[in-house]
């Protein structure tokens, strides 16, 4: 049997976090759908919050530092991701964003990449679309059609939370779909040569 | 092995006073301190070269003619010399120059730059700074051979029966070094000519600078200049040191803490564990030097950066007399032992010259 990683981020702050929660809820969702279609699930957890401090200094050095460059490799080398924002003043986080924008150029490319979010209320789900799909459709990755947005009221009874499963169900799978068809994925090495010296010469 | 300072000449407020020295006082700074190179018994000063405030020093062949006239055996150098945006061919020239008054004293290191709008402030743009770097010192290293050029390319306007002036003196180039953070294009640029390589060896771990001077030695070997081992590497290093070690970080911790680059972000004793920096006595600075050897062989250059984020003159004079009385003459000496005796030292124009009898 094959097996695939999913990574799994989260950018909830609080303990416990909804963001987790729903993170949890969709890739428990995404592995038992990928062992249905024969492939073995990895499945790595990264909490934003335990690497606040990290991205920040990434953000202000230019570099990760040793133990949280092994998290960019994680998410870098994942055959798919989920990724989790809480929704803050109408948008993803800016931790979440922080995160986003200090991974390597061409780290998600073509990767399968299941948004999920939460909020305070039904009201901001629409940030999925008008925020999270286009922050990751600019890193070439592929989003797949379902986000998730949980709202206080999915935590709650058994009609509205049957109706999250549903959702979470739909996008788990669509996910899977789209990992299980593709290749493991590859990470580029930023210090392979590219072009030869001659061609670097004759200006190509 | 060659040991020397490296200077971006910024000019930095003294976060511990607030006080910020002129332009003028940091200019005199500069060449205070590489006096003091030659005096402590250092081989190389190397400058930077930019065209934005908070640095000064946008002129480099002003101030290394003027420092080349009040030294005697100093060697000058620049880190770096942009070669992307300079014009080659005034490379070419002011440094033929800077040679003739210096006796031959004089290298250069070429980098690309990495300040966006630098590039269109001289007609040029950062999106081709590799390709940039490529045809501009393709340019500048026939400039230096060919005493007639005729050449054509796409970033400057052709050259038609041209000859750069004056000739390189005894018609031998000054040595180039090639620096870069993480560009693999321009390790292999080195690799290509035969030239150095000088990894920056301060803003990122050690990881990087392993991976590009290991693919440096690897292209050199492969273009037949020599073996690895031989290839010309120089690196970086950042310190800072009193006798005793809790004494230097408890004085260098404001100016690390407000430091331009790094300010605000990781703390000292992260930054210490993840790059090269060390902040300490001089033998833990001799132990971690002596310890580069170990991930990228044995090599020729080593560069401090010592005069930046505010530190004052006096302080960077006295870091000068602990590298000069206690650091580099252990260094000198601990080098030596088990280094292969085929490799070689870094080109001087002593050598070069030498060189270029043999094969006459």
């Amino acid at each position: 049997m094959s097996e695939r990683t999913l990574a799994v981020v989260t950018g909830g702050l609080r303990q416990p976090s909804s963001s987790r929660l729903l993170a949890d809820k969709l890739a428990a969702a995404a592995g038992d759908e990928l062992t249905r279609l024969g492939v073995t699930p990895k499945i790595e957890v990264i909490e934003l919050r335990d690497h606040a401090h990290e991205i920040t200094d990434n953000l202000l050095t230019g570099f990760a530092g040793a133990a949280f460059a092994k998290v960019v490799e994680t998410v870098a080398g994942a055959d798919g991701l989920v990724a989790v924002s809480p929704i803050f003043t109408a948008s993803y986080s800016g931790l979440f964003k922080s995160f986003v924008d200090v991974l390597p150029d061409g780290s998600l490319a073509g990767k399968p990449v299941l948004i999920g979010a939460t909020g305070g209320t039904a009201r901001h789900s629409l940030a999925l679309d008008h925020a999270l799909r286009p922050l990751f459709a600019y890193t070439r990755s592929i989003v797949i059609p379902t986000g998730v947005f949980a709202a206080p009221e999915d935590w709650g009874g058994d009609e509205e939370g049957g109706r999250l499963d549903k959702r979470v169900s739909r996008a788990a799978a669509e996910l899977a779909a789209e990992v299980a068809r593709r290749d493991p994925a590859t990470v580029e090495d930023p210090f392979a040569l590219k072009t030869s010296f001659e061609d670097l010469l004759a200006g190509e | 092995m060659q040991f020397g300072i490296f200077t971006v000449g910024d000019v930095t407020p003294d976060p511990t006073n607030g006080t910020t020295p002129s332009e003028h006082d940091r200019i005199k700074a500069m060449v205070r301190i590489a006096q003091k190179v030659e005096e402590v018994g250092l081989d190389v000063f190397a400058m930077g070269e930019h065209h934005n405030p908070p640095f000064v020093p946008s002129s480099p062949t002003t101030m290394l003619g003027y420092i080349a006239a009040r030294t005697e055996k100093l060697l000058l150098s620049t880190a770096t010399t942009l070669i992307t945006t300079n014009d080659p061919v005034k490379i070419a020239e002011d440094y033929a120059m800077l040679q003739h008054l210096a006796d031959g004293r004089v290298d250069l290191m070429m980098g690309r730059g990495n300040t966006g709008p630098v590039y269109p402030w001289f007609g040029q743009d950062i999106r081709n700074g590799i390709a940039l770097a490529i045809e501009n010192y393709s340019l500048l290293h026939k400039l230096w051979r060919e005493d007639v050029v005729d050449w054509k390319g796409r970033f400057r306007t052709p050259l038609q029966s041209f000859t750069a002036t004056p000739r390189p003196l005894d018609g031998v180039p000054p040595f180039v070094w090639h620096g870069s953070i993480r560009s693999p294009e321009i390790a292999e640029q080195a690799a290509f000519y035969g030239d150095g390589f000088f990894a920056n060896h301060i803003f990122w771990p050690k990881e990087h600078t392993q991976r590009m001077i290991g693919l440096y030695r690897e292209r050199y070997a492969h273009y037949g200049h020599g073996t690895a081992e031989q290839a010309i590497v120089g690196l970086g290093g950042q310190v800072f040191m009193r006798k005793n070690s809790q004494d230097a970080v408890r004085e260098f911790r404001p100016y690390f803490d407000e430091a331009p680059v790094y300010g605000h972000g990781p703390s000292l004793e992260d930054f210490t564990r993840e790059t090269p920096l060390t902040v300490g006595s001089p033998q833990q600075v001799i132990d971690r030097t002596l310890g580069f050897r170990d991930y990228v062989g044995d090599y020729q250059r080593q560069l401090f950066l010592m005069d930046h984020a505010g530190l004052p003159l006096k302080t960077v004079l006295e870091q000068l007399d602990l590298l000069g009385e206690e650091v580099v003459p252990v260094l000198r000496k601990e080098f030596e032992v088990n280094r292969p005796a085929d490799v070689p030292d870094a080109p001087t124009h002593e050598s070069l010259v030498a060189a270029s009898k043999v094969s006459a």
